[in-house]
């Protein structure tokens, strides 16, 4: 495991020369190579650097607000990098236009935080809508792929409901129904557990598990479930002040020595932070 | 930041907005004359429920009401020369070249325009354009499309439908305030033209095509929260009303100009 200590506010620096596409003999199929992100004044990347390799379930993990999210919009390219580079397998991703990234959108599934469902269509419509897009499936085969997507996630039968008719575990599962609809060889999952009870989330793990075993596909898991993380997690990597800070196995970071990543790990609030918590007043 | 900076970023800031709405439509157009898509086509008719259907009592009261309110204005100005028999022209003639296609488009701008943009800005605020972006689906080509293609075969006949009243509006009020039914249609069919009638069916499409570019744009650049999705819709409203109004101005003298080069006259209200 690679632990760096936090260290003064991060400041834009030039990214690395070395942004080389990775080798097919490595397997890696995302890179995310010295990324840098700003949002006017507040600095998101600062020099992110991460492989993703095939078949591999990778956590990224953070505190609210260091861009995890936009880390994945990042690897579909909704947001493209101020400096550095993204690649699909050899791929450079982050220098396309919109139609040069349609053939690689196509092999994602994005599971979005609010699950992003389209509030005017039915389920069915939904999960259909990629299909319907972009596969030349006649009707009864959209109908049969539906009915099997929604037995993956344990919902089949709810074609007809309206996305507001539905709780926010149904919500969650339809969505991922819909993100592994064109059976994509990449899920990216933006926090798929917040906002569950510990059971609901407790079934999005078992099936983001599940989709790994049975559609042998890579995943990128944004989360600060720590039960979830280490749950679904092949390695696990830590974003802090726009630069990764940890990256390892989960007992890497159980037993990370780096007081942010236990802290994180352990669900502790900085003793700054309590401390002037407690010298504030209650009116 | 001086003043004189603040004036150049302000300046640069909606150049650039109006470049992006340039791109915007040109997106819209290239998508429409490529094939818009089997989900487009699908949201097609439904759009033109919502946007044609549902806006038809609003749009024929609206009419109703302009030209009862022309014939209440200008009957006594008429009657006072004589020629109260000869109102029915003045009415069709600003009903279908002018007030009919304005108000029309206005209704519409604020009925349509804001439904729109608030329909897509919600959609942005929730991330479901950027899902439709995600799974490779282009949502100028499945969302602007189908609604600007929808308002574009709508707006001729609701401003068909607003003239029709507004004429029938100014025979109600005209015929109680003593004219001649009669006169009054007869006078009405020598004050228009097929090129009158063209005049405001011309018009009709360009503002059809402006409140629906206006208030898709708005909609996908919306901001954040439910305060972001109502700016857009503020800001959508004003900019179309302005469009139709600058627009009216420059159609009306293009037409203008055109009649006069083809006929020698833009026509007497007099007959």
């Amino acid at each position: 495991m690679s632990d760096s200590q936090p260290t003064s506010p991060p400041q834009p620096s030039a990214p690395s020369a070395a942004c080389e596409p990775p080798p097919p003999e490595k397997q890696i199929h995302i890179r995310l190579c010295d990324l840098h992100k700003r949002f006017g004044p507040v600095v998101v990347f600062n020099g992110v650097s991460i492989d993703v390799f095939e078949r591999e379930c990778v956590v990224v993990l953070g505190p609210s607000g260091t861009g995890k999210s936009v880390l994945l919009k990042h690897i579909v390219g909704l947001m493209r990098p101020d400096s550095g580079a993204v690649y699909f397998r050899d791929q450079r991703v982050d220098t396309l236009d919109e139609q040069g990234l349609e053939p690689i959108r196509r092999r994602f599934g994005f599971l979005f935080q609010g699950g992003a469902l389209f509030d005017s269509m039915t389920v069915y419509d939904n999960i259909a809508f990629p299909m319907r897009e972009h596969g030349n499936f006649p009707e009864s085969e959209v109908r049969d792929r539906v009915a099997s997507k929604l037995a993956m996630v344990g919902l089949d039968g709810t074609q007809t409901k309206m996305p507001a008719e539905l709780s926010g575990g149904m919500r969650k599962r339809v969505a991922l129904a819909r993100a592994i609809a064109l059976d994509p060889e990449v899920v990216l999952y933006d926090e798929p557990t917040t906002g569950l009870d510990p059971i609901r989330s407790d079934i999005i793990n078992e099936l983001i598990l599940k989709l790994n075993d049975e559609l042998h596909v890579t995943s990128v898991v944004v989360t600060h479930d720590m039960a979830s993380a280490f749950k679904v997690a092949d390695r696990l990597v830590m974003l802090s002040d726009g630069k990764v800070i940890a990256e390892g196995k989960a007992d890497d970071f159980r037993n990370s020595k780096n007081e942010e990543v236990r802290r994180f790990v352990e669900g502790r609030a900085n003793p700054e932070e309590l401390a002037a918590l407690n010298r504030a007043k209650a009116p | 930041m001086n003043a004189v900076e603040k004036l150049g970023e302000k300046g640069s800031d909606s150049l650039d907005a109006l470049g992006q709405y340039g791109n915007f439509v040109a997106s819209i157009l290239y998508w429409t004359f490529r094939g818009p898509g089997r989900f487009a086509r699908q949201q097609l008719v439904r759009q033109m429920y919502e946007i044609g259907t549902l806006s038809v009592p609003v749009v024929m009261i609206t009419g109703a009401f302009i030209g009862a309110v022309l014939a209440v204005e200008t009957f006594p100005q008429f009657q006072q020369i004589g020629l109260e028999g000869r109102i029915g022209s003045v009415i069709i003639a600003s009903v279908v070249k002018q007030i009919g296609p304005v108000l029309t488009a206005v209704m519409l701008a604020g009925r349509v325009g804001g439904a729109l943009t608030a329909e897509l800005g919600t959609m942005r605020v929730t991330e479901q354009i950027d899902a439709m972006r995600a799974m490779a689906a282009d949502p100028i080509r499945s969302l602007a499309v189908p609604r600007f293609v929808a308002c574009l075969i709508m707006m001729p006949f609701l401003t068909i439908f607003s003239d029709a009243l507004g004429v029938f509006g100014g025979w109600f009020i005209a015929v109680r305030l003593g004219v001649d039914s009669h006169e009054f249609w007869m006078y009405s069919q020598q004050g228009i033209d097929n090129f009158t009638l063209f005049t405001g069916f011309i018009k009709s499409f360009f503002f059809g095509s402006a409140i629906a570019s206006i208030a898709c744009f708005k909609g996908f650049n919306a901001g954040s929260g439910a305060q972001g999705v109502g700016k857009a819709c503020t800001e959508a409203f004003v900019a179309s009303f302005i469009a139709i109004l600058v627009m009216n101005f420059f159609l009306a003298m293009l037409l203008n100009s055109i009649s006069q080069i083809l006929w020698g006259s833009s026509g007497s209200i007099l007959g």
